[in-house]
């Protein structure tokens, strides 16, 4: 019994007179460990700031710099003096046609072969491949596109510098992201609706057309509209497809060149007899082109919101 | 079968990119040889007799990429860490869709706010003749990956099973203790998909590049230099290249090299993503 006890006492006695300065340390402890989490979400709140703060910065800037040239015969007339005066209706225009050209293609194809590849391939290692190869596409550079359009569209097919082939190698560009986005909205309907429909007696086409695709609907038209703003935006596929800097007149047929938005800004800055009296009409450009690519997108987080809601 | 034909022809456009890029680049592969290609100090394509070394190109996609990561990692996982553990739902539910918004402005309007903000700055800061800089580039191309990287990672780190997170807390561990030691290891495939996917972006942005780094043709030696990285030749040099010369199937030899790096570091990145995902569910 004594060494018994004598042991208990030993185990008692070291924690009884440890006891007050422990619980001291750890509070200072615990008060160094929440000073470190405020520090540290100081910093990375800081971080977020500044990365917000870069990019109201950029909106800010063109913004400024954009404000003075801003009117309604900006962007409803026609250059003047050499691209210093005037408006930039051609490029307007001509970014219009060729995005709505891109866009017709790609969202055709893109929604088909989404469709295909959900609803009609075998699911097996050859469509996995073929959507890891979708994908990686997604992320290839626009030059790249570019070349290729260059070799297919511009000179193989010899369709030449012109709206056809700038919106069809747009199409491709934006083609792997439509197919992606068209695919997401797709596999997001419940199985249950198709089993419900086939068991109703629909055909296999009946059910993707009255079935699946209403309620795939609003993801693939999320995907279309931000195609027709990355689109809108990309300058290196149409450099050397369809882009001008200077036409005479507004494009005639779809083997015309053209001048369009994002390459005009490029043009303007790096192009022409009057760089300095150039510079505003190219930040005049560059709001007109953020404005567009910011509404469509705005749109489109709505209506992903919405649809996010009824669910 | 309709849709089978247009699920056909569009996968056939997409595969056609591969078989044009290497179609047209064989020519020169073929008489310049890859390794003096890549390995080459001098890349004089309109000279007589001319030179394809691309070197000095490869180099500077390197150095431009390299700075621009140094810009956008540190602040994009700072960021996505404060969005995902430190924001309260609603504030994160507006924050997410405008940095999304972000990483879609077009890459021309970050060149013109290259050309006009960042390098007059650059250049009297440093007192240099012309602030067209590879410092220049770097930090517009950092700016341009930043929502990118914001945003993956953003992704990867509320991915994480909220147990985890209950779990640490209930140990009594502080929520930047469990961001730290829990979140940020636990997400940690995903994280490495978002600075991959935004090396990807900055080594393949063109116009950026084209209208902020300067085009000289240059070993680069220093961030102070102007620099022409790769993507900035061929958008520079093909406007002027004839169709069918060695300066083409050159350009078109440097695309095949953008494409299969950009390749290398999507598929690397897609492959952790799908990874993280099986390990998360």
């Amino acid at each position: 019994m004594k060494p018994a006890e004598s042991s208990k006492s030993n185990l008692i006695a070291p924690v009884h007179r440890l006891a007050r300065p422990t619980i001291r340390s750890r509070m200072s402890v615990l008060h160094r460990r929440k000073a470190r989490q405020a520090v540290m979400f100081g910093l990375t709140g800081a971080s977020l700031v500044l990365t917000i703060g870069f990019l109201a910065l950029l909106l800010g800037f063109v913004a400024r710099r954009a404000l003075p040239v801003m009117s309604w015969e900006f962007i409803s007339q026609m250059p003047r003096r050499g691209m210093t005066e005037g408006g930039i209706l051609p490029a307007i225009l001509g970014t219009v046609y060729l995005v709505a050209g891109s866009v017709s293609v790609a969202s055709i194809l893109g929604t088909a072969t989404a469709i295909y590849l959900t609803e009609y391939a075998q699911q097996g290692p050859i469509v996995k491949f073929i959507r890891a190869g979708v994908n990686n596409l997604a992320g290839v550079p626009s030059v790249v596109f570019g070349l290729f359009g260059l070799a297919v569209f511009v000179k193989l097919f010899g369709l030449g510098v012109s709206i056809l082939s700038g919106s069809l190698t747009l199409a491709v560009v934006i083609l792997p992201t439509i197919i992606r986005s068209a695919e997401e909205a797709l596999l997001a309907v419940p199985k249950s609706y198709r089993e419900a429909s086939l068991a109703l007696g629909a055909t296999k086409w009946q059910t993707v057309r009255y079935a699946v695709l209403p309620s795939a609907i609003p993801g693939i038209l999320t995907g279309c509209i931000l195609a027709v703003s990355r689109a809108a935006g990309e300058t290196a596929p149409i450099m050397l497809t369809a882009a001008t800097f200077f036409t005479a007149r507004l494009p005639q047929s779809m083997l015309d060149e053209v001048q369009a938005l994002a390459y005009h800004i490029f043009a303007l800055v790096t192009e022409g007899t009057h760089p300095e009296a150039q510079k505003p009409i190219a930040f005049g450009a560059a709001f007109v082109l953020l404005a567009i690519v910011i509404l469509l997108n705005l749109s489109a987080i709505i209506i992903r919101a919405q649809h996010g809601k009824k669910e | 079968m309709i849709l089978a034909a247009a699920a056909f022809s569009s996968l056939a456009f997409l595969a056609g990119i591969l078989v044009v890029l290497f179609r047209e680049a064989l020519p020169a592969l073929r008489q310049i040889g890859f390794v003096e290609l890549i390995t080459g100090a001098d890349w004089y394509p309109t000279y007589r007799p001319p030179s394809f070394g691309a070197a000095p190109l490869i180099a500077s996609s390197i150095q431009v990429t390299v700075g621009a990561m140094i810009v956008a990692v540190p602040l994009g996982l700072a960021s996505a860490l404060f969005i995902s553990e430190a924001m309260p739902a609603r504030a994160r539910n507006i924050i997410k869709p405008v940095v999304e918004l972000l990483a879609g402005l077009p890459s021309v309007v970050y060149g013109l706010f290259g050309m006009e903000l960042v390098a007059p700055l650059i250049m009297q800061a440093f007192d240099l003749p012309t602030g067209l800089t590879a410092l220049s580039a770097s930090i517009v191309l950092g700016i341009m990956a930043l929502p990118t990287v914001t945003s993956v990672a953003e992704d990867a780190l509320s991915a994480v099973p909220s147990a985890c997170k209950e779990a640490s807390t209930a140990l009594g561990a502080t929520r930047w203790e469990t961001a730290s030691k829990v979140v940020m290891p636990a997400a940690s495939s995903g994280i490495i998909t978002a600075v991959l996917l935004g090396v990807s972006r900055a080594i393949g942005e063109t116009m950026a590049v084209l209208m902020v780094a300067g085009g000289a043709i240059r070993m680069p030696s220093s961030f102070l230099q102007p620099v022409r990285p790769i993507t900035a030749a061929i958008a520079a040099e093909m406007g002027e290249a004839p169709v069918g010369s060695m300066h083409y199937h050159a350009l078109f030899a440097l695309a095949v090299i953008l494409f299969l790096s950009t390749l290398a570091f999507n598929a690397t990145a897609n492959a952790l993503k799908n990874k993280f995902k099986a390990k998360v569910e």
